[in-house]
């Protein structure tokens, strides 16, 4: 099993016929992912990388009965290629765009209160499933399939613990990079959650970093539910300075409860096993799982 | 974006935000004829001169006086263009100030003594929406005012559907216990500031303080304005207001090189793809017993030219004596990366006196291990993170 995608999941790219989009659309559609089809306004009624291409969100779900969406459009129009899938009722929206405007994306968020979809991102490596659907711009190689699930905000710390995972003998049950953004679609305790609820998920590698409250609100969710699977925790840029932006829109230092200590603090104190580099993910893992 | 003090207020301005007069000079001599402009259009007697340089507490440091004379105007303005401003804020070279706001006084006598209040607007990461921070404790630092007084500090989260409603506008006003003409002023203020901060695209405005003033007027005695960076492309006219002289010169090299990069003061220099990496990597250069002396994040391509121009950079700090490449090649592949890395490396050699360490991690890892250790440089070739941070150790023993 695995959590939100898997073989079945169909897929549509929105802006398939861009640079980026053709691009990962091909490794995607390589890696076996089953893609049905791409949406770029004005190009419908094309065929493109073998897969039908429609002006409208809408309109493609109708002919292909897509359920999963993931968006290479520019940050300028990425707000409201989201609320397209949205309102063509796609149940999840993976956005790999990075740079959308925040108040974009706080509008965004409110227009997927009442509706059905789940977003992943933006600003994110998307999703993965091992051997059954890549729904990103992750190396597919790197993941083999298996029973520990990944959340991570970054993606290159994703690549780093997933290698790990695979050169300790485990695999992975799905991987998820929600995004280094200050608004985005699925927290980490959301994830957290679902990979809780996976049955076949065994142990859990969280990956944070500085900046918003997310990592504590997952660890205090994880401690107020039991602990129920293991959770290897990391938080990165214990060394970055206060007030100044790393690389992530949302990798800020805050006050004084924001920093990389504080959320180690907390996660350790509600009992994941903290990790001081992603260098010890792999031993870690090892150490925890029977 | 950071913004001055001045850029700021002239965007309030422009949203109908009252703010006292105010002219920005380069010279001691425009600071007196701005001071007399204030003089005949304001009847102010008293100009507050004031250092504008991206960072708080300037107060603190000396930038910001009260000239009671023309010539003082004169005098201190002379004394603050060109000095190097040391705030809290800034390191502890400081800043050099290049220019200078001449402020009509707007704490003159009257009718009830002027008070100082404490206003700001933010997006609350938690809830995703927008809030106002308010307090009647203005004109302090408002991190001592949250540790002391917590309960003297208010929030208002703001409907992204609706924007401010008047309702909320009045609560915040009975709550800071403005009335009559205050509270009408008040309720126009905060409206217009709200109106502002989402017209431009903001992500900070922090109004402290916010002055009532003994004639019961509303103004922004001082303004912090942080736009999105993200949303520049539809603000030209605000994006037109940044100022490089502000920022570090590495990094506005390698943002016009198109990477990410953040000057520390470490001893370790490092080049990373992704910034989770990035930050990861500086922490385990201090688990290692070293300082890192940047953040740099080199993107997807590291390309010979993006991995030489990354090096000068690095190199420029003096006080670098080691630099560590960390990349996890996924789409792109270990070998290339090192093409790169040892063309870049045999391009600057002669600039090159500090040990080099570099870890590939990925798509055809051994290759690039095996290119790096053939190709003759004096390079320390790795794999894993555990072996990187080994290497850093020896390399700084």
């Amino acid at each position: 099993m695995s959590i939100l995608v898997d073989k079945n999941s169909r897929v549509l790219i929105q802006g398939i016929t861009g640079k980026e989009g053709t691009f990962h659309a091909r490794q995607m559609i390589e890696y076996g992912t089953p893609i049905v089809g791409g949406v770029t306004p004005a190009k419908g009624g094309q065929d493109y990388l073998e897969r039908p291409v429609f002006d409208t969100v809408v309109q493609a779900v109708e002919a292909t009965d897509a359920n999963v969406s993931i968006i290479f459009v520019p940050p300028a129009f990425a707000a409201d290629a989201i609320m397209e899938a949205a309102d063509a009722q796609i149940a999840l929206i993976v956005c790999i765009t990075e740079g959308i405007p925040l108040a974009d994306m706080i509008r965004v968020k409110q227009y997927l209160k009442n509706r059905n979809s789940r977003l992943i991102g933006p600003n994110c490596p998307g999703i993965i499933t091992p051997e059954e659907a890549k729904i990103g711009i992750m190396p597919g190689f790197i993941f083999k399939k298996g029973r520990i699930g990944i959340v991570s905000k970054s993606g290159t710390l994703t690549y780093e613990a997933a290698d790990q995972v695979v050169k300790a003998g485990y695999g992975i049950s799905t991987a998820i990079g929600i995004g280094g953004d200050p608004v985005i679609g699925t927290s980490t305790q959301k994830a957290v959650a679902l990979f809780m609820k996976d049955p076949e998920t065994e142990a859990i590698i969280m990956i944070g970093e500085i900046g918003g409250m997310l990592e504590t609100q997952a660890a205090r969710w994880i401690y107020e539910t039991g602990n129920k699977k293991p959770v290897i925790g990391f938080i990165a840029g214990k060394t970055a300075p206060k007030g100044r932006t790393m690389g992530h829109a949302g990798a800020i230092v805050g006050g004084k409860d924001d920093t990389a200590e504080a959320k180690m603090k907390i996660m350790q104190d509600c009992g994941l096993y903290v990790v001081a580099s992603p260098a010890e993910i792999g031993m870690t893992l090892a150490k925890v799982l029977p | 974006m950071n913004l001055h003090e001045y850029q700021g207020k002239d965007i309030l301005h422009s949203f109908g935000v009252k703010v006292p007069m105010g002219i920005v000079v380069l010279t001691p001599d425009e600071a007196v004829s701005a001071a007399e402009k204030i003089a005949t259009e304001s009847d102010s007697s008293l100009w507050a001169v004031k250092a504008q340089i991206h960072a708080g507490g300037r107060g603190k440091g000396g930038g910001v006086k009260i000239a009671k004379s023309l010539d003082e105007v004169r005098e201190k303005s002379s004394q603050i263009l060109g000095m190097r401003l040391i705030t809290p804020q800034t390191s502890k070279e400081g800043k050099l100030v290049h220019r200078v706001m001449i402020a009509q006084d707007v704490y003159y006598p009257g009718a009830s003594a002027p008070k100082e209040y404490y206003v700001s607007m933010l997006m609350d990461r938690t809830k995703g929406k927008n809030m106002i921070v308010y307090s009647s404790q203005g004109g302090m630092d408002i991190e001592e005012v949250a540790e002391k007084n917590p309960e003297k500090i208010f929030t208002e989260e703001i409907d992204p559907a609706f924007g401010i409603r008047d309702f909320q506008a009045r609560k915040i006003a009975f709550y800071l216990d403005l009335n009559g003409k205050a509270f009408k002023e008040f309720v126009c203020f905060i409206k217009a500031l709200y109106e502002a901060y989402v017209a431009s695209d903001a992500s900070l405005f922090e109004i402290n303080p916010m002055l009532k003033t003994s004639d019961d007027q509303i103004m922004a005695v001082d303004a912090k304005v942080v736009l999105d960076d993200n949303a520049l492309y539809r603000h030209s006219e605000y994006a037109a207001m940044r100022d490089t002289d502000e920022e570090d010169p590495a990094e506005v090299e390698a943002s016009r090189a198109g990477m990410n990069f953040v000057k520390l003061h470490g001893n370790v220099g490092c080049m990373v793809n992704g910034a989770g990496l990035a930050m990861a990597t500086m922490d385990m250069i201090k688990l290692s017993g070293g300082s890192p002396a940047n953040f740099l994040d080199v993107g997807g391509t590291a390309d010979a030219e993006r991995v030489e121009k990354a090096f000068r950079i690095i190199l420029k700090d003096e006080s670098v004596c080691a630099i560590l490449i960390n990349i996890f090649g996924g789409i792109v592949r270990c070998d290339r990366v090192a093409q790169g890395i040892i063309d870049a490396y045999n391009n600057m050699k002669e600039s090159f006196s500090v040990p080099l360490i570099v870890r590939l991690q990925g798509t055809n890892a051994e290759q690039a291990k095996n290119m790096i250790n053939q190709s003759g440089l004096r390079v320390h070739s790795v794999i894993t993170l555990k072996e990187a941070a080994e290497k850093i150790q020896e390399a700084l023993s």
